[in-house]
């Protein structure tokens, strides 16, 4: 192919360029990685991320056992007017058949357009991070893809106790570079006007968490 | 060394940064939203830094990851070539601008497609992706809500970050009302200009765009060497939206963006949202690696740009603005910044970070450049300001000053006109009381000079005499008491009469 044939002219210029422009070879200190890697001794990770989530204004609700789970689950649905909640495939989410409002199961995959037109999407998560309130989605088994937990408006996402890390660098350790990720840090926001801050442009506007556990 | 032509000839006409400067003072809207803009980012960025008790520790380990970067770039991008090939991506290289652009119109014009969605992305600004693709007849779409206010306004940015600053909300409403319609969804009818009600109408009138679009261009705020991940950070949910929904993907991504290993991103996670928009986290960041069959583009396509960098690099003083994340603390912690504004610049890159990078990435090092490049290093009090705010410890006034010698040095550009034209705009933007009002917040030059330990290292060359030699002399002597700029240009006749 023509335009590859010209790329691998680019590409050896290039890498000449940059071999050249390195003629006196810099010799960088070691990268000390003397920062902090694991939560501080004694912070309780979970109440740290209930904390922080509601700190971007998404709200954050604790649930301990499943009766509690469900009548909160049904409570944010209602008050939020979901009536059709995309699911992801995969039996995790199952018990949210007793919520009363129409599951639509992402299989076969739902279009785009047809994605766009339910209220709300409901997910589990890989992990989250107490420091910086942040869940992270990986395409795991109760998340589904990238675009599930994109269009409908409303995402609830259901985060485990067990699955909340403390700093930053706990939760890159636990991810696999190879599946594509998802970092959400309350709702989609802009402060583009006047840097005011707008909660929900183009993500879902509206970000419940449930913490089990 | 292979010097190609690759200027950045962004912003055609634009004057010197004096005679710019000079004509933004003028406009007491702009002034006004950017100075409440940059403080309130400062405020908010000050306070997500300070709960980060090992902030300093993390600063000196992204200053050397980039540093490790660099010093192996090539070995680093081939090894990134190779990642992203084994994922299924297609890893392409372009020289300069013109490269790149082609490529891009290529690759749409394989797809049969009239229209591209943009995330908001320098590496596309900074080659004029958006007017390359119009020239081939295809529309790019900017999504990012402050590039459309700029795109629908015919505007130019003005911040790396929030390019629309400069703009208040009565005005975006006025050019929401107008310009929607043109392009596809109209802005409802009595549009209010509350900002939620601004950002709606953007929702709205963007969603088509999304769901119709084929193609994406998204430019990379990270690529991992390893693994070939690369990693976009937002706010709005644009970003999600390009990077997902269409077929096809296409990344510009400038070659200095890497980082060796996935776990490097432990550090530029914690570094960068603090530092751009003062939160613990932006509300998304997408990674991806390769394509991933049945969720996401299908096909993705990295470009990878030099565009100048290769000669940044060659320059052991200069390359250090290669290290840069483009998070924008820098303009926000700037005096000159917050009165001149970002169109000054005449630049996609304004403020500190432009100064020292835009006459870098135009070739400063290797020939003559134009006044107007020629005048950025001047437009700069030296604070030191924004070295103290730069997460990967850029010494921004160690290169500004380095550049001004090369300027006198090898007579690379109108030295006069600029040493002249950039201590004039330094001195519209402080010399009225009225515009100042914070002059002890620059207090001190020598004083902040001594602490950067660069007094010494500036190379001065003994044949110049006035307004020049001044300039430089004024540093060159020991530690000079400490003094405001203010009373320093005032006394000195902004350098003429030492
Ligand atoms: S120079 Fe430093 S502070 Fe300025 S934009 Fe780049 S990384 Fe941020």
């Amino acid at each position: 192919m023509e335009r590859y044939e010209a790329n691998r002219e680019a590409r050896t210029v290039i890498l000449d360029r940059l071999r050249t422009a390195l003629d006196d070879r810099p010799k960088p200190p070691p990268v000390r990685r003397a920062y902090r890697r694991e939560r501080p001794a004694g912070l309780d990770v979970v109440g740290r991320f209930a904390e922080r989530v509601a700190d971007y204004e998404a709200t954050v609700l604790r649930v301990y056992d499943a009766q509690d789970l469900l009548s909160a689950a049904s409570d944010l649905l209602r008050e939020a007017g979901v009536s059709r909640l995309a699911v992801p495939t995969g039996s995790r989410l199952a018990w949210l058949t007793r919520l009363g409002v129409e599951l639509v199961v992402d299989s076969p995959p739902l279009d785009n357009d047809a994605l766009g037109e339910i209220d709300a999407v409901a997910t589990g998560c890989a992990l989250a991070i107490a420091e910086t309130g942040t869940i992270v989605l990986d395409t795991g088994p109760d998340q589904g893809r990238r675009a599930l937990t994109l269009l409908p408006d409303y995402h609830l996402c259901v985060v485990r106790a067990d699955q909340v890390v403390g700093t930053v660098p706990e939760a890159v350790a636990r991810l696999n570079p190879r599946r594509p990720q998802t970092w959400i840090s309350g709702p989609s926001a802009t402060s583009d006007i006047e840097l005011e801050r707008v909660e929900g442009v183009h993500g879902p506007r509206t970000l419940h968490v449930l913490l089990t556990g | 060394m292979t010097t190609s032509v690759r200027r950045e000839p962004t912003f055609v006409g634009m004057p010197p940064f004096p005679e710019a400067a000079h004509a933004e003072l003028a406009n007491d809207v702009q002034r006004a939203n950017l100075r409440a803009a940059t403080h309130t980012i400062r405020a908010k960025r000050d306070a997500v830094v300070a709960e980060v008790p090992d902030w300093e520790l993390l600063r000196r380990a992204g200053e050397a990851i980039k540093d490790d970067v660099l010093a192996g770039l090539p070995g680093y991008l081939e090894r990134l070539e190779v990642a992203v090939r084994a994922a299924g991506g297609v890893v392409h290289w372009a020289r300069d601008a013109a490269e790149a652009n082609t490529i891009v119109v290529a690759i749409a014009r394989a797809k049969g497609v009239d229209e591209v969605v943009k995330v908001k992305s320098m590496a596309t600004e900074e080659i004029e992706l958006n007017n390359a693709l119009a020239r081939a007849g295809i529309h790019a779409w900017e999504t990012d809500l402050a590039q459309l206010i700029v795109q629908l306004g015919e505007d130019l940015p003005s911040h790396i970050l929030v390019p629309a600053i400069h703009r208040n909300r009565a005005e975006i409403r006025e050019i929401f009302v107008r310009e929607m319609g043109r392009f596809g969804r109209p802005a409802p009818e009595r549009l209010s200009d509350e900002p939620g009600a601004l950002a709606a109408a953007a929702r709205r009138h963007l969603r088509e765009k999304f769901l119709r679009a084929k193609v994406a261009v998204s430019g990379g705020n990270f690529a991992i060497a390893d693994t070939g991940t690369v990693c976009v950070v937002e706010s709005e949910g644009n970003g999600r939206m390009c990077l997902t929904l269409p077929e096809t993907l296409i990344t510009v991504l400038g070659v200095e963006k890497l980082l060796p290993t996935w776990s490097d991103l432990e550090v530029f996670l914690q570094l960068l949202p603090r530092s751009a928009t003062g939160e613990r986290m932006n509300p998304y960041t997408s990674m991806w690696t390769g394509v991933t069959p049945g969720d996401g583009p299908q096909e993705f396509h990295l470009i990878l740009l030099d565009n100048g960098r290769s000669d940044v690099l060659a320059d052991p003083v200069g390359r250090q603005a290669l290290r840069c994340i483009r998070c924008s603390a820098c303009l926000n912690v700037c005096p000159v910044y917050e009165r001149t504004g970002g169109h000054a610049y005449g630049s996609v890159y304004p403020g500190p970070i432009g100064a020292i990078l835009t006459p870098q990435l135009r070739g400063i090092a290797a020939h003559r450049v134009d006044a107007q490049t020629a005048s950025l290093p001047f437009a700069s009090s030296l604070c030191g300001a924004c070295f103290d705010a730069c997460p990967v410890r850029i010494d921004i006034p160690e290169v500004l000053v380095h550049l001004r010698a090369q300027l006198v040095d090898g007579e690379r550009g109108p030295r006069d006109r600029a040493e002249e034209v950039g201590m004039k705009a330094v001195r519209w933007a402080f010399e009225k009381p009225w515009r100042i009002g914070f002059a002890q917040h620059v207090a001190g030059v020598g004083g902040r000079f001594a602490r950067h330990g660069v007094i010494g290292r500036v190379p001065l060359p003994k044949r110049f005499t006035g307004p020049v030699s001044a300039w430089f002399a004024d540093r060159d002597a020991p530690a000079p008491p400490a003094e405001s700029f203010r009373s320093w240009y005032k006394r000195t006749d902004g350098g003429q009469e030492e």
